[in-house]
């Protein structure tokens, strides 16, 4: 299940008991075990399910049905983990991690983008389309947020995630973490609350991050056709975009060719969250055309 | 009485066909005798290579349908082929070989589409078939792929007219002027022909793929189902459907429930089920309102907490809805059990049987290799007093409603001998294994049986087994 060498940082949070939990006594360290297991168990059921999310058939489209329930499964164990606090440790340590990478957002985009185009590059087996970041708010953003620190796990050898770090795109964009709206403007204090307390709130603001970012997820079965689309890193799971996403060629090269979004809207994600969210394309060529076209936005506007 | 043994392959002649199932259903008692004294029909579509391990992908089966009287029977499969089997009629020379199923007409149904605007391909596999009652001389069915539904004319030809006065014997008009006498054209018997004409296409009415197509009892409309929307057609009218259930919330973030099936009721022209992926089935009445959103009846078991896993919602999704035969009953198959509902009880089904339930350990595994996603159909017999799915292993399970006995059948050509009966199978969880008896680690779950139909009146069943079709008919001994 986890790729050799690679450090399962997470999985051990869950050996420790789930803080909040089981408060009460001392758990025996049979319990423990147990506990440890069942966490273990969980983690790797959520990224199975993750992966088989991620993992669409390009050419045909994915089965709907299949979907959802898989969908269900990440979202249920998305809860279970934030009752027992689970969830506040990974995003805890996941948002330390992001701090530390954090910088300046403009001027580093393109290096961030050249960056995240070589990581992407290892083990992606379907080419993505270039996404593009829609206007509508604070998802998207969050999604830009999050693949940020989807690649400091990654380069930290975390292995949650499936051996492809592409697919590492998709937990954040289940709103998996919360406290990663730190880094928007608008919800600010929302998160910053959610992040400090377990309360009941916090939950279910976290669950409507979830459910909203769980838009992307679905919300492209069908085609949108006057929206800007929604990050197509999600999207091209359920394949109902507009057509210039899936110009055969794009599909084909992995690189979008005529982006479909206005210059403003890019340059709001670039700036307020640092490097925009990029698909996994495989070849170094896109990578560099991508470059060149983020440039090009950047500068021309 | 000797048994019989009938091999269609690739054109080689088929042997007889056995005998002899009584005018009437037999009783339950006799019934279950005889379902456990199988003689095996085995039938391949004719592009098929003999040897099960080198088939090709487009050659398995994906839906098994008799018609009404039980006379056709056709199969669809992955390629978008419908393969349609008539039964030999009883002859004086030649009396075994009543019963027998043989090749009646092959055509392609479905061709594969590329959908341009999304760069996507629509498959051309045959998802039903569902016949309508035969009301002339020619037999209609529908078939459908992910996006299409198509009505589909089989009818005979046996007589073609001769001695045309403007048309020579090769089809080539005649100078006028060397024509000094007139005749009458007389229609001559020709060796049989049998054709298929598509007359209706239904098309662009689905987003999402179709899963269920259901004919309804006033035989002039049908209902076609996808993942979100259930669409209602006139078979005549092709350019316009009613949409009749829509799911689709407005905002997709909030979907976590697809349509799995649809049936309408088999005497109430205005009545149709449909079941979900969190196993749960709404009775709609479309007398009430034009969208039948809001539902009549609303049957689900609430679910045993004892039981509760991360793979319970979906191991409790139905993969198929069918009503007996009566109306008075409905069935559901989920993934490991099938249940019987009685349409006047909404909070449990009044039968469950475990399909199985030796599954319920390995369900993590099942669910890395997608298997927990098959989708596995039910049938009813002709009386609805027993009921038929499949399983992996090319295990087949059989429940009697009312001696609630059980038995377990394999489709497989290895392990039945030819001239016997099938012998009942059974799987063992552990422990000591008996002779004869399957692990369940030893099971095959690329062998599985999702599709699976019961003639209307005799007890003669037909099971797809990926690219094979076996027919089976019981003896009265």
């Amino acid at each position: 299940m986890f790729p050799k060498g690679t450090k399962r940082k997470f999985s051990d949070s869950g050996d420790e008991p789930p803080a909040g939990s089981e408060g009460v006594n001392q758990p025996s360290s049979a319990a423990v075990r147990m506990l440890s297991s069942y966490s273990l168990q969980r983690q790797s059921l959520l990224d199975m399910s993750l992966i088989k999310l991620q993992l669409c058939h390009m050419l045909v489209e994915p089965n709907l049905c299949r979907s959802v329930l898989i969908a269900n499964t990440v979202r249920q164990i998305q809860e279970e983990m934030t009752q027992d606090g689970t969830w506040q440790i990974m995003t805890q340590a996941l948002s330390a991690a992001n701090a530390a990478a954090q910088c300046s957002a403009d001027r580093l985009v393109a290096t961030e983008v050249l960056c995240r185009q070589t990581e992407a590059a290892q083990g992606e087996a379907t080419p993505r389309p270039l996404p593009t970041v829609g206007s509508d708010g604070s998802s998207a953003e969050e999604l830009v947020v999050v693949e940020e620190e989807e690649e400091e796990r990654v380069e930290e050898g975390v292995s949650t995630l499936s051996p492809q770090p592409p697919t590492s795109y998709l937990p954040s964009t289940f709103g998996m973490d919360p406290c990663w709206e730190e880094e928007t403007d608008e919800d600010e204090d929302e998160d910053s609350e959610e992040c400090a307390s377990g309360s009941e709130e916090g939950d279910n603001d976290r669950l409507v991050e979830d459910s909203r970012t769980a838009e992307q997820v679905f919300g492209t079965f069908e085609i949108k056709n006057p929206a800007p689309s929604p990050d197509p890193a999600l999207e091209e799971l359920f394949s109902d975009v507009d057509a210039s996403y899936y110009d055969l060629d794009t599909v084909l090269t992995g690189m979008q060719s005529a982006p479909k979004m206005g210059p403003y809207d890019l340059l709001e994600s670039l700036s307020s969250h640092g490097p925009s969210p990029l698909s996994s394309s495989t070849s170094c060529r896109s990578d560099l055309n991508e470059l060149d076209h983020i440039m090009e936005i950047i500068v021309g506007s | 009485m000797k048994p019989i043994y009938a091999v269609y392959n690739a054109g080689q002649a088929v042997m007889c066909g056995c005998g002899v199932t009584t005018g009437g259903l037999p009783s339950t008692a006799e019934k279950m005798k005889c379902f456990s004294r199988y003689l095996p029909y085995l039938f391949r579509p004719p592009t098929t290579i003999l040897s099960s391990t080198c088939h090709t992908e487009a050659d398995i089966i994906s839906t098994v349908e008799f018609n009404p009287s039980g006379e056709l029977l056709a199969t669809g499969d992955k390629g978008g082929r419908v393969v349609v089997f008539q039964r030999e009629q009883e002859t004086k020379s030649q009396p075994q070989r009543r019963g027998e199923y043989n090749v009646y007409s092959t055509f392609q149904s479905h061709e594969p589409e590329f959908d341009y605007l999304k760069s996507l391909e629509i498959e051309e596999k045959i998802n039903k078939i569902r016949w309508l009652p035969q009301q002339n001389a020619a037999y209609f069915l529908l078939s459908t792929n992910d996006k299409t539904v198509k009505l589909w004319k089989i009818s005979e030809r046996d007589r073609r007219p001769d001695g045309y006065n403007l048309k020579d014997e090769d089809g080539l008009i005649r100078d006028p002027s060397t024509i000094t006498s007139l005749r009458v054209p007389v229609l001559q018997p020709t060796d049989l022909m049998v054709e298929a004409s598509a007359r209706r296409v239904f098309s662009n009415a689905h987003t999402y793929h179709i899963n269920s197509i259901s004919v309804n009892s006033d035989l002039q409309t049908y209902i076609s189902t996808d993942d979100l929307r259930v669409n209602l057609w006139n078979l005549e009218i092709t350019d316009q459907s009613f949409n009749i259930v829509d799911i689709k919330p407005s905002n997709m973030e909030d979907l976590t429930e697809v349509i799995t099936a649809a049936e309408f009721h088999p005497q109430q022209c205005n009545t149709f089920a449909y079941s979900s992926s969190r196993g749960s089935i709404r009775l709609c009445d479309m007398r009430k309102q034009a969208l039948c959103d809001t539902h009549c009846k609303f049957f689900e078991e609430p679910e045993d907490p004892s039981t509760r896993s991360f793979f319970s919602e979906i191991i409790s999704s139905i993969s198929d809805i069918k009503f007996s035969h009566s109306g008075r009953f409905l069935m559901t198959r989920d993934y490991l059990t099938v249940k019987v509902w009685d349409l006047n009880m909404e909070n449990k089904p009044i039968e469950t049987y475990q399909v199985h339930d030796y599954l319920r350990g390995k369900l993590c595994s099942l669910y890395e290799n997608d298997c927990i996603f098959d989708k596995f159909e039910c049938v009813w017999n002709g009386s609805d007093s027993v009921i038929m799915t499949g399983s992996y292993n090319n295990f087949f399970r059989m429940f009697d409603r009312n001696t609630k006995r059980d038995v377990t059948l394999e489709a497989s050509r290895e392990n039945s001998k030819p001239r016997a009966v099938l012998k009942p199978r059974k799987v063992c969880m552990g422990g000591k294994r008996r002779k004869d008896e399957v692990t369940v680690d030893s099971l095959d779950f690329s062998k599985k049986i999702l599709h699976s139909t019961w003639h209307p009146q005799e007890n003669i069943i037909a099971v797809a087994a990926s690219n094979n079709l076996y027919i089976f008919q019981d003896k009265v001994a």
